[in-house]
């Protein structure tokens, strides 16, 4: 059913004249251009875009939208990713007028409202952080490392100390290391136990006095609880050290436990994730970070502060931290994705807060019940919001890979997990299902997967079946980059 | 609300195929000293309805927002917005999938993603586009560190200091931690001069960093800069207007080696400041040291032809501590409203934007710079955007147009690192093609009375 | 090229020296890693390498590895063909598939890589 017509590239479908939107003739005075600006400097003829009508450009995408599977099409247990539903009333009220429209510039005194709402979102990601102090300005999770690891480096300067190490576990996201090596630090990665938790020896060894910060994924990505967190924490602190919680896995412990409660000095959000700003196809996310007060004085500008206005009201005023690291972004934000995870706090309110945890937990451990006898789960019997299955021995009897699973999945109408992640674990399936999915779907899924483990595997390495294409070659892809269509190719 | 989906019976049957008898004993490896009990300090939740309520009423606290008239610039522009664009890049399968780890499952983003990489190409006269970066300044700062590993020059960028002050404070803070020293070259005509440029410029800079048109609106020298950059070895990295370049000579036409520029024009709302799009794109050479999702073409198992994320030896999911960038994502949705937006304009709608906004600029730049007390900051080219002088701090006449529903600024003076010169009575004007003569009228109408009256009077 | 004659480093490139001029390239035992390979990244003729240094990429479509100088000296030649034939870097790594030559700035660098034995016995710990 697919429409081979109107799903060609966009430039196939080009043709000389054509147009799909009109301006109006100006209604200044019109000079020549070259009146105006230097004739060395403009172009003889606009860029060859495409040339196509209106109906054309609705089609097109219309029809490649139908070719991608989403969360509000299909169940989307992408482990690590919170591939939860998106509720419909954040995206009317991120466009309304006097919200969606306003100009970063504007002055402060004429945007209470938006200032306001920012103010308190700023409040609650605190208040469930367990850490005080908040810049909402990182663009997405790994911005906010970025942003926590050079607020940690300024602390540190400022207290004299030339701290150059950060330690992280080896289940880490790769993220955490390219942030700690683009904020100047030296990375360091530990073993894990074969529990999947932090080696306590190992992190005993390598702590010292050259040690800036232990980044950690709480609970981790094998989905694990660091039960140890408060010694790890203890033992940081004693060596003058920090410790950073990634908080990608955010969505199993809200209203649970928190951050800044079991040991953590700093923090990251994905409002993205946990907090269904929609993932976008890749973005965008947004990133903002808790840190405990005597860090507050680093954070990037700027930061919202209540005041109290001429007339008794509060006044809500941007303002730079004293020993601010400086931006990391231009403007304030994320501001839409951040609205839309403000609009999500504020519809479910601390009870609601702590139930997303509580059911995101319930799924993904009665998940692993209904597959640990077919995937066996390295890690034990329980999980937090996702657990990581192993294909492993499924490889070794029969051939059949963790990509192979992935891929026939899609035939059933479902979203592959993330398939090799983390490294820690062989031909991992990591799988994270939500608090917004039904019994009903998650039964559906653990059958398929009992259905594709007996299948034929040369069945499966061909999988999936269903698709427009199937298996695209990475390698021939990667070994003569294609990454733009043009014309002489054609 | 809620937004789960299991009743409570269900949640009993599943709590014993677990094998347990409460959704608290699932919780049970968190050590019960650690866990947070009792309720969050959070307000009580609100249904659709009265949230809505209390959203539209904040929403009218903004008065600045709709029905305002936006002369504002500095980097985001009130441009026009096609309504296909809003009404494609809101269809689910779109805004709700994530990247397209499972090519099979996202045919769609992908060839979106790559038509958005080709587009950014012919837009900027350039080999290669990634798929997008979080925004304008951070785009600069990931183009400033590419120079450094391509030129394996890690102790100096040069940047000019009409480039954005928000970008330059990105770029600063990116490269402090690397040991980088950013040199700051002075701009105070406006635009920055050659021999200068020529005479800080050393065989150790790895990129000068400019900004075309610049902060002030004005046009730098860009085919000289370039020249200027590599005779010394360095590369030259330009943030551009994209809707300037049906206009004006493209980047990769007069010798841009890495072209960075703000996406927002491109069909992105304005919302406070982000989410937005930055765009990047350089030299065929370059390819594999660009930071940020890459999409290719490739054939699959029987043969037909199919796109797939490309490149991805150089990101952090697989080089850790050694990748190009630690970004993660991309702005997928904004790089999807940008494809749409240039799609529909095309090259003609290209040209006839640029246009507009361009002489629509200089009639407010004569009219504004005609009312007594009123002058051009600049005497320079300039695209759809330039610095007027007033009479009064900049942020009096500021407050003064918003009485009358006309938006202002930036002042410059918001920077404390704008301008070498005085700045409190500068002001950045911004002009786009949604403006009509009528409301650049009464602004100067508003200028006339409202500020250059009473400041002649005092005078008199 | 004789295994036997040849010293190691601890990254897996091997080295031969002939006067101060020293070719080098990736052992049996990492060649035997890399599966589909997608691109090699040579250091540019004429750039000097300081011991440990990072000079060239080799990646497969899942996994990248850096390529480290095991000795200091200069970039006087490179195995141009590899860019065009993955094949020879994975087939005959310590034949054809070489990858560079120095001229080396320090004969003694070279003592303090490992011989045969000594390489034999470090790859045999990485396999645990």
């Amino acid at each position: 059913m697919r429409n081979q017509q109107a799903t060609k590239l966009i430039f196939d479908l080009s043709q000389p004249g054509r147009r799909g939107t009109q301006f109006p003739e100006s209604d200044v005075p019109v000079k020549p251009l070259a009146d105006l600006l230097p004739a060395d400097q403009l172009a003889d003829q606009p860029p060859p875009l495409p040339e196509v009508t209106e109906a054309d450009v609705v089609r097109h995408f219309v029809n490649l939208s139908q070719l991608n599977m989403s969360v509000d099409t299909h169940f989307y247990p992408l482990g690590s990713c919170t591939m939860k539903y998106n509720p419909k009333r954040h995206e009317r009220w991120a466009k309304l007028p006097g919200i969606g429209d306003l100009h970063p510039y504007l002055d402060e005194s004429r945007i209470q409202g938006m200032l306001a709402i920012l103010y308190e979102m700023q409040e609650m990601l605190g208040e469930i952080a367990g850490l005080p102090a908040v810049s909402l300005q990182p663009a997405a999770g790994a911005q906010g490392e970025l942003t926590a690891l050079l607020t940690a480096a300024a602390y540190f300067q400022d207290k004299g100390e030339d701290r150059k190490k950060v330690l992280f576990p080896a289940s880490a996201h790769g993220t955490n290391p390219a942030s700690a090596a683009i904020a100047g630090f030296e990375c360091v990665q530990l073993n894990s136990t074969v529990d999947g938790l932090v080696d306590m020896e190992e992190l005993k060894a390598n702590i010292d006095e050259n040690t800036a910060v232990f980044m950690i994924t709480n609970p981790n990505t094998v989905g694990l609880f660091e039960k140890e967190i408060a010694e790890i924490s203890r033992l940081m602190h004693e060596a003058g050290g920090l410790v950073y919680i990634d908080g990608a896995n955010m969505n199993a412990i809200l209203g649970i436990t928190r951050p800044g409660d079991f040991g953590g000095d700093m923090m990251h959000y994905n409002v993205h994730k946990t907090f269904t700003g929609p993932h976008g196809g890749g973005g965008p996310g947004s990133g903002p970070i808790a840190v405990r007060d005597f860090l507050e004085p680093y954070l990037p500008g700027p930061v919202l502060t209540k005041l109290e206005g001429d007339d008794g009201e509060p006044f809500y005023s941007l303002r730079d931290p004293e020993k601010s690291i400086g931006r990391v972004r231009s403007f304030f934000g994320n501001v839409g994705i951040l609205l839309r995870g403000y609009f999500y706090l504020r519809t479910l309110g601390p009870d609601g807060v702590r139930e997303i945890s509580e059911i995101a937990v319930l799924n993904a451990n009665y998940l692993l019940a209904k597959l640990k006898d077919i995937l066996p789960v390295p890690n034990g019997d329980r999980c937090m919001h996702e657990f990581v299955a192993s294909a492993k021995i499924l490889q070794k009897e029969k051939g059949i890979s963790a990509m192979d699973v992935g891929k026939r999945l899609l035939d059933f109408g479902f979203h592959a997990p993330t398939v090799y992640f983390p490294l820690v674990v062989a031909e991992a399936l990591m799988i994270e299902p939500t608090e917004t999915e039904s019994r009903a779907t998650l039964d559906a899924f653990a059958d398929a997967i009992r259905q594709i483990v007996d299948e034929e595997p040369e069945f499966l390495h061909q999988a999936p079946h269903s698709t427009m294409h199937s298996r695209p070659d990475d390698v021939a892809a990667a070994r003569k980059p294609v990454l733009k269509w043009s014309a002489q190719a054609q | 609300m809620s937004y789960t989906f299991t009743t409570p019976e269900q949640q009993q049957e599943m709590l014993q195929e677990i094998g347990v008898n409460s959704i608290e004993e699932l919780f049970a490896s968190i050590p019960q000293e650690l866990r947070f009990r009792g309720d969050l300090n959070l307000k009580p939740a609100k249904c659709e309805l009265e949230l809505e309520q209390e959203i539209a009423s904040r929403a009218k606290q903004n008065q600045a927002g709709s029905g305002l008239t936006c002369f504002l610039g500095g980097g985001v522009y009130d441009h026009f917005i096609p309504s296909v664009v809003d009404e494609i890049s809101s269809r689910g399968e779109f805004y709700t999938a994530y990247t397209p780890y499972q090519a099979e499952a996202s045919q769609g983003s992908l060839q979106v993603f790559f038509e958005y990489q080709t587009l950014i190409c012919q837009l900027t006269g350039m080999d290669v586009s990634n798929a997008s970066l979080y925004e304008g300044g951070t785009a600069i700062t990931e183009a400033a560190l590419m120079a450094m590993r391509i030129t394996r020059r890690t102790n100096k960028v040069a940047v000019l200091q009409s480039v954005h002050p928000e970008y330059r404070e990105v770029l600063k803070t990116y490269l402090k931690l690397q040991g980088a020293e950013l040199v700051v070259i002075d701009t105070p005509e406006g635009t920055v001069n050659l021999d200068e440029v020529i005479a800080t410029l050393d065989e150790e800079t790895a990129a000068l960093v400019i900004q075309n048109p610049n902060f002030y609106g004005n046009l730098e020298q860009v085919a000289e800069l370039a020249d200027a950059a590599h005779d010394k070895g360095a590369l030259l990295i330009c943030s551009v207007d994209p809707l300037s370049l049906g206009v004006l000579k493209r980047p990769g036409d007069i010798g841009v080696d890495i072209v960075t520029a703000e996406g927002q024009p491109l069909g992105i709302p304005m919302q406070y400041g982000g989410p937005f799009l930055g765009i990047l794109a350089c030299r065929q050479e370059y390819m594999r040291k660009m930071p940020g999702r890459v999409i290719g073409t490739t054939s699959d198992r029987l043969g037909a032809p199919c796109f797939v994320l490309n490149l991805q030896a150089r990101e952090q999911h697989i080089r850790r501590d050694k990748a190009t960038s630690n970004i993660c994502t991309n702005q997928g949705l904004l790089a999807i409203r940008a494809t749409i937006y240039m799609t529909l304009i095309g090259p003609q709608g290209l040209r006839e934007v640029g246009e507009l906004c361009c002489q629509k600029a200089h009639y407010a730049a004569e009219t504004l710079s005609g009312i007594d007390g009123y002058e051009l900051a600049f005497d320079r080219p300039f695209f759809k955007e330039f610095v007027l002088r007033c009479p009064v701090p900049a942020e009096e006449v500021i407050a003064r147009a918003a009485e009358s529903g006309l938006g202002l600024g930036p002042k410059l003076s918001l920077f404390a690192d704008g301008l070498a010169a005085d700045t409190e009575n500068l002001l950045l004007v911004a002009v786009t093609e949604k403006r009509t003569r009528e409301e650049i009228d009464s602004l100067a109408e508003v200028l006339a009375n409202g500020i250059s009256e009473r400041i002649l009077a005092q005078h008199a | 090229m004789d295994p036997a004659e040849l010293k190691y480093t601890k990254t897996h490139e091997w080295v031969s020296l002939d006067g101060d001029v020293a070719t080098i390239g990736i052992t049996d035992f990492a060649a035997g890693q890399l599966t589909d390979l997608s691109y090699i990244e040579l250091p540019d003729v004429g750039r000097t390498l300081s011991v440990g240094e990072d000079c060239g990429v080799i990646e497969t479509v899942k996994a990248a590895s850096d390529l480290y100088a095991p000795i200091a000296g200069e970039v006087v030649e490179v195995n141009g063909a590899l860019e065009d034939d993955f094949d020879l870097l994975t087939n005959e790594p310590l034949g054809d598939g070489w990858i560079m030559k120095l001229k080396v700035a320090n004969a003694t660098d070279v003592d303090a890589l490992l011989d045969h034995a000594a390489y034999l016995a470090h790859c045999e710990t990485e396999e645990h």
